[in-house]
Formats: C-alpha cells, sequence, structure tokens
C-alpha cells in the first residue's frame, strides 16, 4: 500500500453574487503551468453568465454605493489584510505561470500596496474631485462625485497587480463590477479573498473564460454603465466601443502598453464617476 | 376534446351537492394525490428548454395571458390609471406586444380602472368577498361583489373560506361559492383556493373539486398574501382536476396561478405545465392566465433581447 498522500486537486469556479458556481453552460478548460503541465480545471463562463454577472452587479450596487466612503475604506483595507495573508499562495501561483521567485514576491507585494492605497482614497476622492463652487448668487454650490454605476472591466494580461489596478478602484467609489478575466490563477484565488472579506456579495463578480466571446455581451449590455477595456483584445476595442455607445457607458481605453507597475495616478477613480451639483439657498 | 365519456351528468352533480354527507363522501372518494410523484412530474417538465422561435412565442402567449394585478393598501388611482395604460400597451415603443388579459384590482378600484381601459380590449378583474382573508359575513362579501360587477368588473375573484374547508364545512364553502357566482351574474367567477394554507394535495385536490362543482369558471392558487403562494406542483393538481372535470362532465374550467411568478423561465414552466397536463385546449388566455405584476416586466426584457439581441435593464421599464 502506498503511503503517498493523493493530491487534493482545486476546480477554479466563478465568482457571481458571493457565490461560486459554474458556468451555466457547463463549459471548462484546462489550466496549464508554464512547462504545459496541468494546474487546473477552470470554468468557462458564456453569456448568460455574463447577464447573471450583471443582474448580481446591479443588486449589489444600492447596498455598496450608499455605504459611508470610511466604511468602504475599511472593507478595502480588511481585503488588503487578507492578501497579506494569502501572500504564499499568491506568490505559488504567479511562479506556476513562469515568474521567478524575486519577481513573483515583488508582484503580489506590489498588487497588495496597490490595493491598500486604494483603500485610503474612498474618503479622500470626493474631496479632490468635487467641490464647493463660488456662484453667483445666495447660493451654496456643491459637486460631489458619485458612482457611475455597474462597471464592465476586462481585465489585463497582468494576472495580479494588474487585475487588481482594474478592480480597486472601480469599488473604492462606490461602483460594482463584473470583472473577466483569462487567467483563472489567481484572478479566482483574489475571489476568495474578496468572498471572505467583508465585502458584500455582487459587489465584485469575476468571470473567467475568453475575453473575446464575453466582451461584445459585456459591451451593449443595456444595464451596464461604464466599460473598461483594459485587457480588451485589440481588433475588438473599437467594436466594443461602438456598442457600448448604445446606452452611453462611459468607456475607459488605455493605452495597450500600460506599466501596471508605475504610480497609477487618481485617473482609474475618476474614470467612473459621475459628477452631481447641488444648489442650496442661502438663509432664509 | 377528449374522447372520454361524460361520466357525470346534470343529475349525477346534482345528486353529489344534495346533502352535506354526500358532497363530503364525493371529495374524500377522489383518489388521493401522489406527493412525491406530482413533485418530481412537475420538476422535470421545469426542465424543458424552450428556445428561439418557440420562445418568443411563449413570451407573447405569456404576456397576453397575465392578469396585471396591483393588490396593496397604498393603491392610489393613479397607479390603477398607469398600470391600466401598461395593459393597454405593455411596451409602448413596440405596437407588436401584445396587450395583457385584464388588470386586476381592489373593488373599491374597478370604476377607475374600467374608466381607464374603455375600449382597449383589456377586461376587469376584482378581488372580492373579503380578499385575502375572507373572514367577513357572507352579506358583506356578496355586497363587496355585486358593486364591482355593477362598476364593470368582467371577473370576479373570490377567496374560499379556508376556515370552513379546513373544519370539513365543505357545505359552506360550497354554497357561498353557489351565492357569489349568483352575485357575479355575467361575470365570470375566478374561485381563489389559498393553496398555501390547504397544507396538503389531497386537499388541493378536494377544493378545486368543490370549487368547480360550484360553477367556478376558473379556479386560482393563491391570493399572494400567503407564502407558499402558487407553485409548480400544486398547479400540477389543480390541472389535473379541471382536465379529470372536462372529461367527466364536459364543462373546462380555467387555471390561474397567481403570486411568485417573477420571471420569464417560470412563466414558460407553467405553459409547459398546461401543455402536457390538460393539454393544448388550455393555453389560451381564455383559459390559462398568470396572476402577477413584476413577470410582465421581465417578459418584456425578454422579448426585447429577443428582437434587438442585447441585455436590457430595469432602467427601459416602468416601476410598478
Amino acid at each position: 500500500m502506498s503511503t503517498e498522500r493523493v493530491n487534493v486537486r482545486k476546480t477554479y469556479k466563478l465568482f457571481i453574487g458571493g457565490a461560486f458556481p459554474r458556468s451555466e453552460s457547463g463549459r471548462s478548460y484546462v489550466v496549464t503551468d508554464a512547462k504545459g503541465k496541468f494546474v487546473a480545471n477552470a470554468s468557462r463562463a458564456s453569456r448568460k453568465d455574463v447577464r447573471d454577472a450583471v443582474v448580481a452587479a446591479r443588486k449589489a450596487f444600492g447596498g455598496w454605493s450608499s455605504r459611508t466612503a470610511y466604511n468602504r475604506g475599511q472593507i478595502l483595507y480588511r481585503v488588503a489584510e487578507m492578501l497579506e495573508g494569502r501572500k504564499a499562495q499568491f506568490v505559488d501561483e504567479l511562479r506556476s505561470a513562469g515568474m521567478g521567485r524575486a519577481p513573483a514576491a515583488a508582484e503580489v507585494d506590489a498588487a497588495i500596496d496597490r490595493w491598500v492605497w486604494y483603500a485610503g482614497w474612498t474618503d479622500k476622492i470626493g474631496a479632490v474631485a468635487g467641490a464647493a463652487n463660488p456662484v453667483s448668487g445666495p447660493y451654496f454650490n456643491f459637486s460631489t462625485p458619485e458612482p457611475t454605476g455597474v462597471v464592465g472591466v476586462l481585465a489585463p494580461a497582468s494576472p495580479l497587480l494588474g487585475l487588481v489596478s482594474v478592480i480597486a478602484p472601480v469599488i473604492a467609489t462606490g461602483n460594482t463590477c463584473v470583472t473577466v478575466t483569462e487567467s483563472p490563477l489567481p484572478s479566482i484565488t483574489l475571489a476568495e479573498v474578496l468572498a471572505t472579506s467583508d465585502l458584500p456579495g455582487g459587489v465584485v463578480n469575476l468571470l473567467t473564460g475568453q475575453a473575446a466571446e464575453l466582451a461584445p455581451w459585456l459591451a451593449s449590455h443595456m444595464d451596464v454603465n461604464a466599460l473598461d477595456l483594459a485587457g480588451a483584445p485589440a481588433e475588438l476595442a473599437t467594436s466594443l466601443e461602438q456598442a457600448a455607445a448604445e446606452n452611453l457607458k462611459r468607456v475607459l481605453r488605455p493605452a495597450a502598453d500600460t506599466d501596471w507597475t508605475a504610480d497609477p495616478g487618481t485617473g482609474r477613480l475618476t474614470a467612473f464617476l459621475e459628477t452631481k451639483t447641488v444648489w442650496h439657498p442661502v438663509g432664509v | 376534446m377528449t374522447a372520454e365519456p361524460i361520466a357525470l351528468d346534470r343529475q349525477g352533480v346534482d345528486d353529489i351537492v344534495s346533502s352535506a354527507a354526500s358532497l363530503r363522501r364525493f371529495l374524500h372518494g377522489l383518489p388521493g394525490v401522489d406527493q412525491v410523484g406530482a413533485q418530481e412530474r412537475a420538476a422535470r417538465l421545469a426542465t424543458r428548454s424552450i428556445k428561439k422561435s418557440a420562445k418568443a412565442e411563449a413570451i407573447d402567449l405569456a404576456i397576453s395571458m397575465v392578469d396585471l394585478t396591483t393588490l396593496e393598501g397604498a393603491d392610489t388611482p393613479g397607479k390603477v390609471r398607469a398600470m391600466c395604460a401598461k395593459a393597454a400597451h405593455p411596451d409602448p415603443s413596440d405596437p407588436s406586444v401584445p396587450r395583457v388579459a385584464v388588470v386586476c384590482v381592489y373593488s373599491d378600484l374597478v370604476a377607475e380602472a374600467v374608466r381607464a381601459l374603455r375600449g382597449t380590449g383589456v377586461g376587469v378583474a376584482s378581488v372580492a368577498t373579503a380578499f385575502p382573508a375572507g373572514r367577513a359575513p357572507l352579506d358583506a362579501k356578496l355586497a363587496d361583489t355585486r358593486r364591482a360587477v355593477e362598476d364593470g368588473a368582467t371577473e370576479i375573484d373570490m377567496v374560499i373560506d379556508r376556515g370552513a374547508f379546513l373544519a370539513g364545512d365543505h357545505r359552506k364553502v360550497f354554497d357561498e361559492i353557489v351565492a357569489t357566482k349568483q352575485a357575479c351574474g355575467d361575470a365570470h367567477l375566478k374561485v381563489i383556493l389559498e393553496t398555501g394554507e390547504l397544507v396538503t394535495y389531497d386537499n388541493v385536490r378536494r377544493a378545486s373539486w368543490l370549487a368547480m362543482l360550484a360553477g367556478a369558471d376558473f379556479i386560482k392558487t393563491s391570493t399572494g398574501k400567503v407564502a407558499p403562494a402558487a407553485t409548480l406542483p400544486v398547479t400540477l393538481v389543480m390541472l389535473e382536476a379541471v382536465r379529470d372535470f372536462r372529461a367527466q362532465t364536459g364543462r373546462q374550467v380555467g387555471v390561474k396561478p397567481a403570486g411568485g411568478i417573477r420571471t420569464t423561465k417560470d412563466a414558460i414552466k407553467y405553459l409547459v405545465l398546461v401543455n402536457e397536463t390538460a393539454g393544448p385546449d388550455w393555453l389560451t388566455p381564455e383559459w390559462f392566465r398568470l396572476g402577477a405584476s413584476s413577470v410582465l416586466n421581465d417578459l418584456l426584457m425578454q422579448r426585447r433581447k429577443l428582437t434587438t439581441g442585447v441585455y436590457g435593464g430595469p432602467d427601459y421599464q416602468t416601476l410598478d
């Protein structure tokens, strides 16, 4: 009798509405490491998973956007705490994809630092992007930034730092998102972190699968309010922008060669905000 | 029509309802419902996949079967008028969408609904007889019914006295249905069994037969105020009852599940159930209705998905 322990293999599923369902289509694909060896099976999302994820994101939007910015900051910081605890797992997963030990560790550190950085922005962006406007009349006049709504995100190829860099700014300001990523590892591990860290279900939804298949459905969906084309296939980007125009989605189309390690600035925070201006009579 | 012989003629029905004892003997002599079997059958039929052109047809059929309902204490004349406008033109941007079957309101709002729907072809149904509890003296229930009919209601949704039914006083329930049917005059009578309070499928079958023997034009699952409301197995039992009733008496009775039907998928499951249980004869708005309000928005959203090819959202629909 062999005393060797049997491997506990893992199946990577989707992350929709705080749960981890398989794809509605029943499809899956094999994830291999850099040497082509089998790592895991992952779900391949279909257009109906996109639809379900948008419903989940819409449902979560009201609660998430009406939380105080301070509370959102606390929750995002909590996510960073949980990321810190799973560091070794993330490093392993990046290494299985072919990264060296030191670069993988640096990437995970950078991703956690990026998350903390965005967590700090939640209650400050209002002061930076909003204003008390001087007007000619007896009124207080305020402009305040408000979240756009459900944001469709096509995650870039950079599997952890890129993913964190597109998700964190979207949810920091009170949006919810449906994210399509082609790399289940470590994306779904990130989803496991999000699922166990006070983030309400549905605020982040992660679909693994082929961006070329899912992106058109996300771009044309009438209940999606904005689109981030960070990881859009280059040949599709223009047609996605056209589809997004149907219901006037905000579209962010970053340069294809974005350096995710560089200081991101506030551009991604302000890309998915609406400005609300309120006139309030003075006195009387 | 099925070819089965008519086993229960006018005389046979009169014999059954001639006394409390014979009525009771008949209802308790009905074959018991196989609970597991009914649930299994309903669950299996619910897995049927209806796609593309069949789905488009099912959606239009379902829209035409909707009894668009608002039964809230906070109903206002304005809300009823808005709902009537929606009933006549469910999707104002697409005239090919069929209108719904009827608008269903409380009896004091019937006049408002009738005024708003004049000339549209959409009927007005009114709940009556102390809906939803049914706990009021018979005089009050009948006055409620007569008033609704006078105001122009074409259909009356009455509730049975569940207390009497559960206490075994079938005769009282029967007499109330007969009296209400008389008060209805030309208006169609739908009898709400409130299956959520009847506890067992056997009771649902008995209540269905009781209502049909008393002259119901429709049997309806629930008020929507009690959980569980309509479920597939309960509707299956009721569809079997109307099928058997027509086979034995020659009279066709309609079925209306109400409450808890929220999505297009739900609605299509019911249509499959009707087709497979009672048969295609029931697959028209004349004999099958869906009591609901929110399902209409989902039906319209799915319909638009089929015509435009992109997913829609609640931003493009009326709130209700």
